[in-house]
């Protein structure tokens, strides 16, 4: 087989991943970046509103308030340690993106543009801030755009369109690079490297209606679980209020941010019922989950009542043409609509996964091991939304997602510098090191009469039905028993296309073996979890319990086991925010 | 609906040939990449990449009825049948719809398409006055997704040599950028018969960028920039 060798190897071609090839790059360290797709058509390059760092260009802010916001938006299951440092981080990263080149819109003095977003305050639960910097409604375009450039200049050697298999692993745990398969050719590579870093991005094509691109389908995390390694938090996700109805696409926040609102069929602003002081910037899961009831409670627009109008035509046609211009063509598109003359149907669409591989705040992987519930495993790396570090807690705050790539990715980098110092040289591969990989692929060569596509349509279909913005016990209960039938099915399955070049049927079938772990990852966590938290609602169990689970849940393979662990409630040098009732 | 699809197997040893489609498909509202996963299902062979289906990351443009456009945002209702779909032109064929974009990455990386600034960096954003960034409008929205620079002739003919609608729209993003200190050297690197001036104003790359923008005029203010350094 193709062996390949490295110092440092990234999974993945997105702002995390790239950010921390970056890291390494310039410190003249051999670095690869395996991604499946050329970097550039990664899903950073949808993230439309911006990213946030209490630059306090527009309005008095201070990066204390923006951890208070974190902690509370995350309805206090995050890391309070991991969110100070990654609020303490955002101005130095986002100049740091800024110097790069990244084509930010600027204010009249000439300073990076910043916008108002959901769950901002000032003054630790204050009035709304001004906190999320922007490049018009392109920031993720902009932004991963300017890292592949700077990657370029800095001589990363990219593996475009090599799918990765799995992790190798020596006998006591090493993490020694991981196995491939070339899309183009169709042969299978094994590339080696001292440290290796997930950063494969989130799984919103678990859910039918989803934000997120058809390339989400959870492939770090499926390597992180046939490894025998725990996913932290997999009943977290976020179900953005305003996707285009029916379609999914995503009309950012910053649609809001910048005066938008939501109506009902009567033309209420109903979110001032749910949140009288915030209203349409309340946090995301208080919007998704209000503009939820206002269409099962029959208040819903259009002719099955199915969703909401997302109001800006009073912005002008001006403001929406320089703040707005991808939200107008989207409109235009997909939803037939010019936002500047009538409003946008909207409905809430799966987006964001906040829990992932359980990581620290340097980005290493860490799993229950012999010495404590903590322990990193050696040369493995996670960061971006493939991670749970955790800073998003239960519920993401817009604007969090981008500066969590650009912190860890840049911090994950910084260590793997002395990882590669500390282990100048590679361990012995194991002789058996692909054989896993070699009989996945072989199963995929056996014929079988079920076919990979109609599966995967049943599992987002189940998904959705059973475990979409309220779950109840036997919801999900029936969501897990559809998913042994779909396993079942997944095992009589085969493909009909048995080349090797440019076989994307076989690539959709290995991606559907990730988004079948991700789902049952996902339902066994949120049948355990018998709370409801940030974006996590259970009708059965309405309130949030703060004695019994004010605590991450940790996923296993092996016996669908969820243990759990405790939620760092102590910052680095701040105050810890105690656990409140979360109002806005 | 009737399709008419490219395809090419090249382990199979036969020739490209053209393969009619039909699909039971309800063309309101939706895009041909719906159509397009519609027919992969029933026909797993068929290949192409997809990935944001937004038109936002460029992965699906593919040469539709004799126009360069992005599967994902081309609606069905707009496409005259039977809706004839080819891998872009210009560019070698690795199967069916998906070509070997290499060449066009390369005059990419040639416009060396990273910000240059040697000055000391600030503790904070260096200043950037909104004028001066809304000389990037239209400029750095690129999504590399090849539907110009393979609806060029000139590329066509010259994919060696010259750069191509997209790179030079790159390269213009950062001479037009006030933070960038290297515009003498990105002209340098373009004064060249081949690599700028292949460019004859034909405008297929304004008529195919899915994203609306304007690679003629890009280069056209790249032309005179260096007729301006002359005098």
């Amino acid at each position: 087989m193709n062996l390949r060798r490295f110092d440092a190897l990234i999974v993945g071609g997105g702002g995390a991943g790239l950010r921390a090839a970056l890291q390494l790059a310039r410190s003249g360290y051999k670095v690869a970046v395996v991604s499946k797709v050329f970097p550039t058509r990664s899903h950073t390059v949808s993230a439309q509103g911006g990213i946030t760092a209490a630059l306090g260009n527009v309005d008095d802010d201070r990066w204390e308030w923006h951890f208070y916001d974190t902690v509370k938006g995350g309805d206090w299951l995050g890391d309070q340690d991991a969110i100070e440092f990654m609020c303490r981080e955002a101005a130095s990263a986002v100049y740091e993106l800024e110097h790069m080149g990244l084509p930010f819109s600027r204010l009249a003095g000439g300073k990076i543009y910043q916008r108002p977003f959901g769950g901002q305050s000032k003054n630790f639960g204050g009035e709304q801030a001004t906190r999320t910097c922007a490049a018009a409604d392109r920031t993720g375009h902009a932004l991963l755009h300017t890292l592949y450039q700077q990657n370029l200049a800095a001589r990363t050697q990219f593996f475009d369109e090599v799918f990765a298999l799995d992790l190798v692993r020596d006998a006591e745990g090493y993490c020694l690079g991981v196995t491939a398969l070339d899309i183009e050719t169709g042969e299978p590579l094994l590339i080696e490297a001292r440290a290796t870093l997930l950063a494969t991005g989130g799984a919103g094509r678990v859910f039918w209606n989803s934000s997120n691109a058809m390339i989400n389908t959870g492939d770090g995390l499926g390597m992180v679980l046939r490894a025998g390694l725990p996913l932290q938090d997999m009943e977290f996700w976020q179900f953005h209020p305003t996707g285009i109805a029916g379609v999914g696409c995503l009309i950012t926040e910053g649609v809001r941010g910048e005066g938008g609102y939501l109506l009902n069929r009567h033309g209420e602003r109903f979110m001032e019922r749910y949140a009288p002081h915030a209203r349409d910037l309340a946090g995301r899961d208080v919007v998704a989950r209000a503009i939820a009831i206002e269409i099962a409670e029959g208040r819903g627009c259009g002719p099955h009542g199915d969703y909401v109008e997302a109001k800006l035509d009073h912005l002008g046609a001006a403001v929406i043409a320089e703040k707005l211009p991808g939200i107008r063509d989207l409109s235009i598109r997909f939803a037939g609509v010019d936002p500047a003359k009538s409003p946008i149907p909207v409905a809430p669409t799966a987006h964001y996964m906040m829990g992932g591989i359980p990581t620290n705040l340097h980005g290493q992987v860490v799993a229950p091991a012999r010495f404590g519930p903590e322990e990193p495993v050696p040369g493995l790396y996670a960061v971006g939304e493939c991670a749970c570090v955790s800073v998003h807690g239960a519920n993401r705050l817009g604007g969090n997602s981008l500066l969590d790539l650009v912190v860890f990715g840049r911090a994950a980098g910084k260590h793997m510098l002395e990882t590669l110092r500390e282990n100048p040289y590679p361990r012995p591969m194991p002789a058996d090191a692909a054989a896993a990989s070699l009989a996945r692929l072989a199963r995929w060569a056996q014929p079988g009469s079920e076919r990979v596509a109609a599966i995967t349509d049943a599992l987002r279909r189940t998904m959705q039905t059973h475990c979409g913005v309220f779950r109840t016990e036997a919801t999900l209960r029936a969501g897990l028993a559809e998913l042994d039938r779909l396993e079942a099915r997944l095992a009589q399955a085969g493909l009909t296309d048995s080349s090797r070049v440019f076989n994307t049927a076989r690539i959709e079938a290995l991606e559907l073996e990730n988004l079948m772990a991700v789902a049952r990852a996902t339902l066994v966590s949120a049948l355990a979890r018998t709370e409801s938290r940030g974006a996590h609602t259970r009708e059965d169990h309405p309130q949030r319990d703060d004695a019994r689970w004010l605590k991450h849940s940790l996923y296993s393979r092996a016996g669908d086991a969820v243990d759990a662990k405790p939620v760092r409630l102590k910052p680095l040098t701040l105050e810890s925010v105690k656990p409140e009732k979360r109002v806005y | 609906m009737r399709f008419r699809l490219y395809r090419y197997a090249p382990e199979s040893g036969e020739k490209p040939f053209m393969q009619d489609v039909e699909l039971d498909i309800e063309p309101a509202g939706r895009m041909l990449l719906d159509a397009l996963i519609a027919i992969k299902a029933k026909d797993e062979t068929l290949s192409l990449r997809r990935s944001c289906r937004e038109g936002v990351c460029g992965s699906d443009a593919m040469n539709v009825n004799g126009r360069n456009r992005l599967a994902c945002i081309t609606p069905l209702s707009e496409l005259k049948q039977p809706i004839e779909v080819r891998p872009l032109p210009g560019l070698p064929v690795i199967r069916d719809l998906v070509v070997d974009m290499e060449p066009f990455y390369k005059q990419y990386r040639s416009v060396k398409p990273w910000l240059v600034n040697e000055a000391p960096e600030p503790e904070v954003e260096r200043l950037q006055s909104p004028e001066e960034r809304a000389l990037l409008d239209g400029a750095y929205e690129c999504i590399l997704c090849a539907c110009c620079t393979t609806s060029c002739p000139s590329f066509w003919w010259h994919a060696e040599t010259f750069v191509g609608p997209a790179g030079l729209l790159q390269a213009y993003r950062f001479i037009a950028d006030s933070r960038d200190e290297d515009a003498a050297a990105r002209l340098d690197n373009l004064e060249d018969p081949y690599r700028l001036y292949r460019c004859r104003g034909i405008m297929n790359c304004v008529d195919a960028c899915p994203k609306g923008l304007n690679p003629t005029e890009a280069i056209g203010r790249i032309k005179s920039l260096l007729v301006k350094r002359r005098v």
